[in-house]
This record gives C-alpha cells, sequence and structure tokens, in this order.
C-alpha cells in the first residue's frame, strides 16, 4: 500500500483519531468474492471520528462493495470491521439495527422511497423510531430541506426530481437522525460539474456544521480533492495508498499517476 | 445414467432451496407479529389493496361462476328429473371448491403479482437496503402488514364470492332455466351445511397465506434489474397457482377426514 513516498508495500499511514484513540470506523483483512470474482483481497482501512476519508478507484473495483460492507448490508468471506470498537461480523439484521442507527448511507441513485413524497422519505426515520408530532416532524424537514437548498420541495414525488435532488433528499433521509458517521456511494456520479460541484459543498458544509465522519466512494478526483482529508486507492481488492491529497497528487507511483491523469495504458501495466 | 441422475439433481436441490427459502421466510414473519410493533398504517392500506380493490373482480368471477355452474348443473341433472337439486349443488360447490379457488387464482394474479413487482422493484433500485440501511427490518415493514392484510381479505372475499356466485345461480335458474324458485331454495339451504362454508373460508385462509409468501419471496429475491422484475413476477403468480391447485386437493382430502361424506 502507498504511503509516501510509493511503495506499493508501505504499512497503512496512521489516521486521524479521535481523543480516545479509537477509530470510528476499522476495516481489517476484509475479503469478499462474489460468485467466481476476487472483489476484496485483503482491506485494512482505519477512519478516524470526525475525518473525512475518499476512496477512489476504477470502476468495477470494489469500492461500493467495500462500503456496503461498513454498514453490514454485505457480509464478508473473511476480516472484521468495528464501528466504534464493536465487531459488527456475524451480527444478525436485527443486531445491525442499532450500529445502523449510528452510520448514514447515501447510495448512488439516492434510493428514495417512491412510493412517498420528499418530505415522508425525510421523515422516515423520525416516524420509524417513533415520533408522531406532525408539526416537528414538518419543522424538522424543513430544517433538513434548507440544509440542502431545496426549500418548498416537501410535495413533490421522487419520479419528478432531478438526479442531484434524489440524492439531497437521500441525504437529508441519512443525516436527519444526525448519525455519527455518513457513507457515501458515489454522490456526484451522473452530475454535471455545477451540480457535482453544490454536493461537494454540501459534504463539506455537513462536515463542519456537524462534525459527521464521512467515508466518500468516488472516482470523481475532484470531488475527492474538495471534500477529503485523506484519500484511499482500493486496488485489485488492496488498500494501494493512503495519504493526504497533496501526497497522491505528488506521488510518482505510475498506477497512480494513470488514474489520476485518466491515462488507460499506462506505465503502471 | 449419471447425468440423469445429475441434470435432475440440481433442479431438485434448487426447488427444495425454494421451499426452505419460503419456509424461513415464513417463520420470521410469524416470529414478527408476536414479537415486534405492528404497522397498522400499513396493514390498512394493504387491506385496501387487496381486499377492496379486488371487489371487481371477485364479484365477476363469482357471478359468471355461479351462472355458468348453475347452467351445466341443470343441463345434466334435468335429464334425470332432478332440475331442483340445481341450487343445492351450485351452492355446495361454490363453498367447498369453485370460489376458494377461483378466487385465489384471481388474487394471485392481481394482488400476487403486484406484490412481487413492488418488493421486486423496491429490490433493484436499493430501496430495501435502504430500509435496512434506516435500521428497519424489511420482513416487519413489507411482509408482515401484506400477510396479516391477507389472511383477514382472503376469507372475506371468498365470503362474496360465493354469496355472488349463489345469487347469479338463483337468477340463472329462475329465469332462464325455469327452474322452480321455492324449490331451489329449500334444496339449497337444506343441503348446505356450515362444514361447506368452514371447508371454504379454511381454504380461503391457507390459499391467502400461500399467495402471500410466494410472492413477497419471489421479489425479495429479484435480481438484474427489470428482467428479474419481470420474471419474479411472472414466477410468483405461476407458482402461487399451482401451490393453490395443489394445496386444494390436499386440503379436500383432510376435510374430508375431518367431515366424512355422509356425515349429517
Amino acid at each position: 500500500m502507498i504511503e509516501a513516498p510509493p511503495s506499493p508495500k508501505t504499512s497503512a499511514k496512521l489516521p486521524l483519531l479521535s481523543d480516545d484513540s479509537s477509530p470510528m470506523i476499522a476495516v481489517r483483512s476484509l475479503q469478499k468474492k462474489i460468485g467466481q470474482q476476487e472483489i476484496l483481497r485483503g482491506v485494512d482501512l482505519q477512519i478516524g471520528s470526525g475525518e473525512t476519508l475518499a476512496i477512489i478507484g476504477r470502476s468495477g473495483g470494489g469500492k461500493s462493495v467495500l462500503l456496503k460492507h461498513m454498514v453490514g448490508l454485505m457480509e464478508p468471506d473473511s476480516g472484521e470491521i468495528c464501528i466504534q470498537g464493536q465487531n459488527i461480523i456475524g451480527m444478525n439484521e436485527r443486531q445491525l439495527g442499532a450500529i445502523r442507527k449510528k452510520v448514514g448511507i447515501l447510495f448512488q441513485g439516492g434510493a428514495l422511497f417512491d412510493s412517498m413524497t420528499v418530505e415522508d422519505n425525510i421523515a422516515f426515520p423520525l416516524r420509524e423510531a417513533g415520533e408522531r408530532d406532525r408539526k416537528l416532524l414538518r419543522s424538522k424537514v424543513s430544517e433538513m430541506l434548507e440544509v440542502m437548498e431545496m426549500e418548498g420541495q416537501e410535495d413533490k414525488m421522487p419520479e419528478s426530481l432531478s438526479g442531484g435532488m434524489k440524492k439531497r433528499v437521500g441525504l437529508a433521509r441519512a443525516i436527519i437522525r444526525r448519525p455519527l458517521c455518513v457513507l457515501y456511494d458515489e454522490p456526484t456520479a451522473g452530475l454535471d460539474p455545477v451540480v457535482a460541484d453544490s454536493i461537494n459543498r454540501l459534504i463539506r458544509r455537513l462536515q463542519q456544521r456537524f462534525g459527521m465522519t464521512s467515508v466518500v466512494v468516488t472516482h470523481d478526483m475532484k470531488s475527492a480533492f474538495d471534500v477529503a482529508d485523506r484519500i484511499a486507492y482500493l486496488h485489485e481488492g488492496r488498500i494501494y495508498f493512503n495519504g493526504t491529497a497533496n501526497q497522491l497528487q505528488q506521488s510518482n507511483d505510475p498506477l497512480i499517476q494513470d488514474f489520476l491523469l485518466g491515462r488507460s495504458n499506462g506505465g503502471g501495466y | 445414467m449419471v447425468r440423469f441422475f445429475s441434470a435432475l439433481g440440481a433442479p431438485l436441490l434448487a426447488f427444495t432451496q425454494y421451499l426452505g427459502e419460503l419456509v424461513l421466510l415464513a417463520a420470521d414473519t410469524f416470529r414478527s407479529i408476536f414479537t415486534h410493533r405492528l404497522r397498522w398504517k400499513l396493514f390498512l392500506n394493504q387491506v385496501v389493496e387487496v381486499g377492496l380493490l379486488s371487489q371487481l373482480v371477485v364479484i365477476i368471477t363469482g357471478a359468471f361462476t355461479g351462472a355458468v355452474f348453475s347452467a351445466q348443473t341443470f343441463f345434466q341433472f334435468n335429464k334425470l328429473g332432478m332440475g331442483s337439486a340445481v341450487g343445492a349443488v351450485v351452492s355446495v360447490s361454490l363453498c367447498r371448491e369453485l370460489a376458494p379457488v377461483l378466487t385465489a387464482l384471481m388474487v394471485a394474479g392481481r394482488v400476487g403479482a403486484a406484490m412481487s413487482a413492488e418488493i421486486g422493484t423496491m429490490k433493484v433500485t436499493e430501496q430495501i437496503d435502504a430500509l435496512r440501511a434506516l435500521a428497519v427490518y424489511p420482513v416487519d415493514y413489507l411482509v408482515v402488514p401484506r400477510v396479516l392484510a391477507m389472511m383477514v381479505s382472503m376469507p372475506l372475499l371468498v365470503a362474496e364470492c360465493i354469496a355472488v356466485g349463489i345469487a347469479a345461480g338463483y337468477l340463472v335458474a329462475i329465469f332462464m332455466l325455469d327452474i322452480n324458485g321455492t324449490y331451489y331454495m329449500a334444496n339449497m339451504v337444506r343441503w348446505t351445511r356450515s362444514r361447506d362454508i368452514i371447508m371454504g373460508l379454511s381454504k380461503a385462509f391457507c390459499f391467502g397465506i400461500l399467495i402471500v409468501f410466494i410472492s413477497c419471496q419471489k421479489g425479495l429475491a429479484t435480481r438484474e434489474g427489470a428482467v428479474g422484475v419481470g420474471r419474479a413476477t411472472t414466477e410468483a403468480v405461476v407458482n402461487a397457482s399451482l401451490a393453490v391447485l395443489i394445496c386444494n386437493f390436499f386440503l379436500t382430502m383432510m376435510f374430508n377426514i375431518i367431515y366424512p361424506a355422509g356425515y349429517q
């Protein structure tokens, strides 16, 4: 794995840790096969409390698979994932409920419930938590829509929203219960540069306003440089580089250079 | 020979796995009903979807089944001079077989398809993953309300089908077949027993359970996008329909043990 200077076999750089020195999320030797294909071949990663980590890599490289493991939506073949020191591997769906309340996830397409309005989508986690006060629900939804710069869109249905708006609503739904950590699965995929930039600014605003730990899976390098404190490069199922954006940009590793410059037949192969 | 058994083995294993998944889903659902909170609003929505919106289909099914069965029975019985027995035959047949089976087949096609399509679409668009990520167990949210709604609605729908079928059969008998209405009704009341209605409603309950679990399981297991949703929907309807027909035979034989033929 690359640190700085570039070396495929360098051990992982220590992440920013909270005062109590326990990472928010710790991934150890994670392995996952889908069918006959090895997707993750021993991923080691730690994400400290309050930091923003971008996971970059080639399309089909296993970034989204890694992200889904962090919230227990997939189970690995071997390895460990600890959320605030608690290993979630082996937990059943009901046990994972308590963990999932600490970790929100924004899916690539938003994954909005298409039979519900924007308001009902955003209020869903609160209703499920037992909140019945309609005024309170409405005010919290309005607050979220204000943060997302989508005031007045409460009554719209998901089918009438643009891609960027769907992601904003999905994000509002993911954070309305103020989770400790938010996972973003390709938050700028399919968006034009202006809308993508607004999503990046939104991610930054959430970090600053709520102090949330964030893990952003992306192959959009501008997005990664805009939002991340640290960047991890997932290559062939392992973390190939783990360091700051500056270190990534200054790396002479051919593989990294090919990825940053968007070269398909480079010196790394 | 080995190749033959290998070819037979794979589908047999797949079928066994499928049955296992159905049983596990059923166990999970009933455990959830008794141990976790029920979402009453979702349940009532499903009662409307399953029960209220199936009215037209059930009424038409019952009416024309009763009407044609009345006619066909008369055509044969009249040769034996037993035209006045049509009412009893139509009524008992509707209660025991025709109403539960035909209603179940119509509900499988209408409601079963809708359930598997809706849940399947949610699966392929990551909405089920979103539920799980929001700490909502999909069985609690999607399956339990549908199961409860089906358990309540199916017996009522079958009862409605029986009533409409008997009424239609009566009208056809009186106005088109010139059967004496008094004898028709007297024989019908004399030969239709509570056990016939119990059998019909019990079958309705069982068929409803089969339809809802088969449809929900297909939806939850959907993969491969729109093609997968289409496939899941078709398989849900076909499997549910076949299950109803097969289960009907075994239920009939079982009820014949509980209420032997000739029991007064």
